[in-house]
C-alpha cells in the first residue's frame, strides 16, 4: 500500500537503522578497544540529548519535573516522541532513585547481529548517552546504562537509569 | 552604555528577580524554560502576548536554527547569520513590531 503523500519531516526507519549502523560498523574498524566504541557512542549520545532536549522541551511545552516519576514518564514520551517505541517503566528500586525501560522492540537493531568478537560491544549506548544528556540540560545529573540487550540474546532490552543528584545553577564566573 | 553593559545589567536583574520567584514559589518556575534558557525582549507597554511570542521564537527560531545546527556551539553567542536573518524577519512579521503605541 502505497502512502498518499510522503512526509519530508519523516525518514524511513530503515534508513535510521542502516546509517546507525554504518557508524557503528566504521568506528568498530577505527578504534582497537570495543569498550572505546561503546564509550564514545555514549558521548554522541550525550552531545545529541543535550541538543534535543531543547526540542523536546519546545515541543511539548512540558514545565519541570516534581519528581523522579514524572521525569521517567516524559523520557517515556520522548522514546515514542523520537524512536516510534513505547518502553514500560518498570523495576523502581525501593529508594525510588532508579527504574527502568524495557523496550521490546528497538529500531535501532531490527537488522543487526553481533559477531562473537563484539560481544561486549554496548551497541545501543547511544540511547543511554541521550538520556544523561538530555536530563543534565534540566539540571538532573543521572547514571544510564544497558542492563539486559536484545543483541545478546536477552528477551528484552532494558535500559536503567539512576539518579545521583541535582545540579545548581551556576553563575557564570566572574559575575557579581 | 553598550550592548555588553546592558546585558549585564539586563542578566543581573533578572538573576535577583528568578532567586526572589524561587523563594515565594519554589515548585512553579515560569519565566524561563525547563532547561535553564531565558529571552529577553524589550518592548513598550502596549505590547501583546509576548509570552507566545517569546514561546514561539524558542520553537521555530532558537530550536531550528541553533540547537538544530550541529555548527552552532551552544552557551556561547550565537553567530548565526540564519538565525539573526530569520529572527529578524520573525519579530517584524510579528503583531508585537506593527503596534504603535497610541
Amino acid at each position: 500500500m502505497s502512502r498518499p503523500r510522503f512526509d519530508t519531516k519523516k525518514v524511513n526507519s530503515e534508513l535510521v537503522t542502516l546509517t546507525y549502523g554504518t557508524l557503528v560498523a566504521q568506528m568498530v574498524k577505527d578504534f582497537d578497544n570495543t569498550d572505546d566504541v561503546s564509550k564514545q557512542l555514549e558521548r554522541i549520545g550525550y552531545n545529541m540529548g543535550i541538543r534535543l532536549i531543547e526540542d523536546f522541551l519546545s515541543k511539548t511545552g512540558t514545565g519541570r519535573c516534581l519528581d523522579l516519576k514524572d521525569t521517567a514518564d516524559k523520557i517515556q514520551s520522548a522514546f515514542r516522541l523520537y524512536l516510534g517505541v513505547q518502553p514500560n517503566v518498570v523495576n523502581w528500586s525501593p529508594a525510588g532513585d532508579e527504574f527502568s525501560f524495557i523496550l521490546d522492540s528497538n529500531p535501532l537493531t531490527e537488522l543487526v547481529e553481533l559477531p562473537d568478537d563484539l560481544k561486549q560491544l554496548k551497541y545501543c549506548n547511544i540511547i543511554c548517552g541521550a538520556i544523561r544528556g538530555a536530563l543534565e540540560m534540566v539540571q538532573l545529573d543521572v547514571q544510564s546504562w544497558i542492563v539486559q540487550d536484545q543483541l545478546k540474546g536477552d528477551q528484552n532490552t532494558e535500559i536503567r537509569v539512576k539518579f545521583i543528584r541535582r545540579l545548581e545553577d551556576a553563575m557564570p564566573a566572574g559575575e557579581e | 552604555m553598550t550592548r555588553e553593559e546592558e546585558a549585564k545589567l539586563m542578566y543581573g536583574m533578572l538573576f535577583s528577580l528568578k532567586s526572589f520567584v524561587n523563594k515565594i514559589s519554589p515548585l512553579d518556575v515560569k519565566e524561563e524554560t525547563p532547561s535553564g534558557l531565558k529571552f529577553v525582549l524589550n518592548t513598550d507597554n502596549h505590547s501583546q502576548g509576548v509570552r507566545d511570542l517569546l514561546h514561539q521564537i524558542y520553537k521555530e527560531i532558537y530550536v531550528e536554527y541553533v540547537v538544530k545546527n550541529p555548527m552552532c556551539v551552544l552557551n556561547e553567542p550565537i553567530q548565526s547569520e540564519l538565525f539573526k536573518t530569520k529572527l529578524d524577519a520573525y519579530i517584524k512579521q510579528s503583531s508585537v513590531h506593527s503596534t504603535k503605541p497610541i
